[in-house]
Formats: structure tokens, sequence, C-alpha cells
């Protein structure tokens, strides 16, 4: 599909006219073009406008505030400490569920479950990924926090209620990239150490998940990135209260804010150009430059397995 | 334990925690559409909402997401198209090529806050659009670009080289063969990517928070320069700023949302499968 037919056409068959090229056709092969690379263009605006609306925070606000630990506005307190720290602890308990449930709902579709099972399973794991993020925050935010609450906790909204909903979300992330990523691994491998006698089981954990290893840390890092972009079901049952909490198992039983749910909560009440208003823009810029690096090495990562298993599913 | 008893075990379990994962889907499903289904009525469907939002029906909210959804198609269907064909018959094996591609993956993966954040600051600001209809669809048909560039892409690389070469050898011309060769047989696959992204922009709630959604506004948008109410924020707004709010209206209302977006997909999964089975190739 390289070649120019309108060049090499002549050669081929000279005593035929050449197509006679429309000039619509120039403008219409121009337009294409410009549309290919037009996603380079909208990232790059996307990125220029966050930094045109919120570098302003960084430079009236002193390094100390932003690095501050108290996240208050109406007294010019613009620690974004909090905030980073409640983006982290929900999304490391989201990870925390959602890989060993990922892994293995994969391993059962990818390597035990037969193919009715799958075909019925697969559709259901899309539904999942189909349901607006509103509707679920507002499951976790009439029934899990009254749950949550009711099995002793003091509130119901907690960074864990929104890790559970945030687990739940970025599942079919999961466990569709882990079970590409088993789908690659040879089937030799798996012949061969059922043939030296391992069970299934072994053949399945000594084998094909180590090889599939690659595979998984992408899974994981597209299900961070998912999961810390989140807003509506976070900014739902995480309690929004901005404050850092002590480090251990106590901190995801308490109500924390994220950055996401910083910037939807308080956007519509700022005064447009205020410093509160390119504070929210500055936290836009962190989020973007997280996921942005995060799916920058993730994608890297999935170009060189796809170059290395040639023929791979990834 | 003898390993063969571990590998019953370890296989036992696995088939157990796929179910774990799997069960609340549909209960998630069923619940909503219990709790739900008795709030839905003709009224609910066609009135605005009364008395605070605490009774009447859900009409503003349904339509704006219709507006939006189209706006939303208006925006994306070209230029995703394109988009797709560059990649899929123009785009050489090159630094940019794969750039571009690099960028439809960060694309997908940027948080649909930020979306939000670059639509207030590009369209509802810099471009004057305003608090508006338009700057909301400008918003999700960026938003919904990358699924749609990859689907349709996929569509276009699935027609049969073979096509192209006869098209071609006919002497039509790369465009032309384009245009009434490959197009019209990828069109199917096309139109189930742009069907995903549209559910997709449908539920979305933070990308029109500060572009396009209001929080109530019982008269129906006049032009695309006005706000409307949409469906994902008014489920936000009745069921944590409302004091008092029925929850069957609530319900009602989630239900209304989750029917749209998996009526969406299932007719994409209904218009593939078709495909599929009428390929004859």
């Amino acid at each position: 599909m390289i070649v120019n037919m309108e060049q090499s056409a002549p050669t081929v068959a000279p005593k035929r006219k050449p197509v006679p090229r429309h000039w619509g056709e120039w403008v219409i092969e121009n337009l294409i073009q410009l549309a290919g690379v037009s996603t380079l263009i909208i990232i790059g605006l996307i990125f220029a406008f966050l930094l045109r609306e919120g570098l302003p925070a960084f430079f009236e606000i002193s390094p100390a505030t932003l690095l501050g630990v108290r996240w208050y506005p109406i007294e010019e307190m613009y620690g974004l400490l909090p905030l980073l720290a409640g983006s982290f602890i929900v999304t490391i308990g989201a990870v925390v569920i959602a890989l060993p449930l990922g892994l293995t709902t994969a391993i059962y579709l990818g390597e035990v479950a037969p193919r009715w099972q799958r075909e019925l399973l697969k559709p259901l794991i899309e539904m999942l990924a189909g349901i607006p993020s509103i509707v679920l925050g507002f499951l976790g935010w009439v029934v899990l926090a009254p749950l949550i609450q009711k099995a002793g906790a003091p509130t119901g909204l907690t960074a864990f209620t929104g890790s559970l909903i945030l687990a739940y979300m970025s599942l079919p992330t999961i466990i569709s990239i882990s079970e590409d990523a088993l789908y690659a691994v040879p089937k030799e491998y798996r012949d061969g150490a059922l043939a030296i006698g391992a069970t299934k089981w072994q053949t399945i954990w000594r084998v094909v998940v180590p090889a599939a290893r690659s595979g998984i840390v992408i899974a994981i890092m597209l299900g961070i990135g998912r999961a810390i972009g989140e807003t509506m079901a976070v900014m739902m049952v995480t309690g929004n209260a901005a404050n850092i909490p002590a480090l251990g198992i106590g901190m995801f039983f308490q109500p924390v804010r994220t950055m996401t749910a910083t910037i939807a909560a308080e956007m519509g009440e700022v005064a447009k150009g205020s410093l509160h208003y390119s504070t929210l823009f500055a936290i836009g810029i962190v989020l973007f430059l997280i996921t942005f690096s995060i799916n920058s090495i993730a994608g890297r990562l999935v170009g060189s397995q796809g170059s290395r298993r040639s023929g791979g599913q990834l | 334990m003898t390993r063969q008893n571990m590998n019953k075990l370890m296989i036992g379990m696995v088939s157990l925690v796929a179910t774990i994962v799997v069960i609340p889907i549909v209960l998630v499903i069923i619940y909503v559409v219990y709790n739900g289904i008795g709030a839905i009525n003709w009224e609910f469907l066609t009135a605005a909402p009364r008395n605070g939002m605490r009774e009447g029906g859900i009409m503003p909210a349904l339509l704006g997401t219709v507006f939006l959804t189209f706006g939303t198609a208006i925006v994306s269907f070209p230029l995703a198209i394109a988009a797709a064909i560059y990649l899929a018959e123009y785009a050489g094996d090159n630094m940019l090529t794969r750039w571009v591609r690099l960028a439809i993956v960060n694309l997908a993966g940027i948080p649909s806050i930020v979306y939000g954040l670059f639509g207030l600051g590009a369209f509802v600001l810099f471009w004057n659009l305003g608090t508006s209809i338009i700057a909301g669809s400008l918003t999700l048909g960026v938003l919904t670009l990358p699924v749609v560039i990859s689907t349709a892409e996929e569509a276009i690389l699935s027609v049969p080289q073979s096509f192209r070469t006869v098209s071609l050898s006919l002497g039509a011309s790369r465009w032309q063969t384009i245009r009434h060769q490959v197009l019209p047989h990828a069109m199917p696959g096309i139109i189930t990517g742009i069907i995903l992204g549209l559910g997709r922009a449908a539920g979305e709630t933070a990308p029109i928070l500060f572009t396009v959604a209001a929080f109530y506004l019982p008269e129906l948008p006049k032009s695309i320069f006005d706000q409307t109410m949409a469906l994902p924020y008014h489920l936000y707004v009745i069921s944590t700023q409302v004091p008092d709010m029925p929850l069957s209206n609530q319900y009602g209302t989630a239900l209304v949302l989750l029917m749209i977006v998996f009526s969406m997909t299932l007719v994409a999964t209904v218009i593939r499968t078709n495909m599929r089975r009428r390929r004859e190739w």
C-alpha cells in the first residue's frame, strides 16, 4: 500500500491514460493525513491548556506551601500532599484487591475454563467495563458505605470503600491484559512442563505465570492508571476529608480526599483565574503527568514484548 | 499434601475466585433493575423534575444526554475515521507513526476529569463557547477518539489485502480504492467502534461537570450554545446533593442510564456478530 499508483501505473500499462487525479482527491488525502496526526496535536493541546491555566499556581504559591500538609483553600493553604496521599492510598488499596482477583480470573479464563464458560464470562466482564462510574459510585454510596459502617467502621465513607469500588472498576482492564499476556506464552512451554510430569497447577504457577510476567506488570500499571484517574465513584464514597492519615493499616479505613475528587468538587465554585482555580489545574497537570508516564512506559513494554514474541497476541 | 491434591485444590480455588469476581456483576445489574423498575413509567420519562427534583421525571436530563451523544458523534466520527484510515492505509513504519500511536495510547489513559479541565480551559473559556452543549460535545468527542480510532483501524485492517490489490490493478487511485472497496467492507466494524465510544461518552460525568451540565434546568436547551441537564450528572445531583430524595427516583435514574449504555453496547455487539457471520472471505 505504500506504492503510489499514480506514478507506477503508467509504467505498467504505458498506453493507458493515468487515472485523472481529481483535485478533490488531493484535498481528501491531505485532510486524512492531518487527521492522522491530530491525536498528537490534541494531546499537545491538552497539556498546553493545563499549563496555561495551571502554571500560575506553581509561580505564585511557594513550594513550601504546595508541599504542605494542609489543603484549605479558603485560608490560602494549598498543600497538595494530603490529596496525593489520598489518591495513592485509594489506588494502592484498589490494586491490592484487584490484582489477585484479576490475575486469578485471567488464569481461569485462559487456562482452566471450558470454552462455553469463557464465551459466557467474557461478555459479562465487558459489561462490567461498560457500567458508568457514576452508577457504581451511586451503589457504593447507597449500598456499600452503609454496609461498611454496619461492619463497625465509624463512617462508611472511607478510602477502603473507594478502593473496593475502584478495584471492581479496574478488574476488566487487569483481566483482559493479563489474559492476553497468558495467551502469548507459547504452547510448547505448557506441553514441556506437562510432559515432564508437572500437574496442571504446577504448570500454570511455575511456568505460564512467570513467563507472562512482563504482561502482568503492564496489567498492574494500566490498572493503577485507571484507578488513579477515576473521579465520580471515588468522590462519592471516600468521604472527601483532606488529611494525611498515619501510616499503617488504619489509613485505609479513614475518609480521604483524592486529587480527582478535589478538582471535581471545587472547580464549580471557584472564580475563574483565581489562585484556587489555577491550583486545581495544577492538580490536573500532576494527574496528567502521572498517567502519561504510566501509559508511556506500559506502551513501550507492550511494544518490546510484541517484538520479542513474534506472533504474540499483545 | 500430594501434588495431585494440591493441583485439585488450587484449580478449585481459581474457579471459586473467578465465580466470586463474576457474581457481583450480575448482582449489581439485577439490584439496579429490581429497585429501579418500579419508578419507571411514562411520566418519569417525559416530565420535567418538580418540587426540587423530588417529584416528576427526568426528561430534560434524558434528552440532554441524547443531544450530547449526537454532538459527540458529530465531533468524533469524521476525525476518528480519517485518523483510522491514515493509520491503516497511509502511515509508514516511521517515527511519526510511532508517536501517533503513543499519543492514542496516552489519550486513552488520560483521566476523564482532566478532559473536563481541558474542555473548560479550551472550549468554554479560550474559544468562548461558554458552558454549552457544543463545548460538552467537543470535550466528549475528544475523549472518545482513542476508542473509535482503534476499533475503526482494526476494522479497516481486517479487509483483505487482495481487495486493494485488485482495485489498484484495475487502475483505481488509492483514494478510490479506499472509498469504494475498503470503507464499505469496513463500515460495520467502524460503526461498532463509534457506538462503543458513544456508549462510554453517554455515561461519563467528570468531563461534562464544567463544560455543559446544568444542576437543574427544567426547560430544554434552545440552541447548541445553551447548557443542558445530563443523566449521569443528574444521578450524581439527586443522590448526593438533594436531601430527602426518594430512593426509587434515584434507582430509576440509574436504571435508565444503565439501559442506555447497555443497549448501545448490545447494538454494537449485534452489528459485529452479524458482520462476522455475513463475511465471505
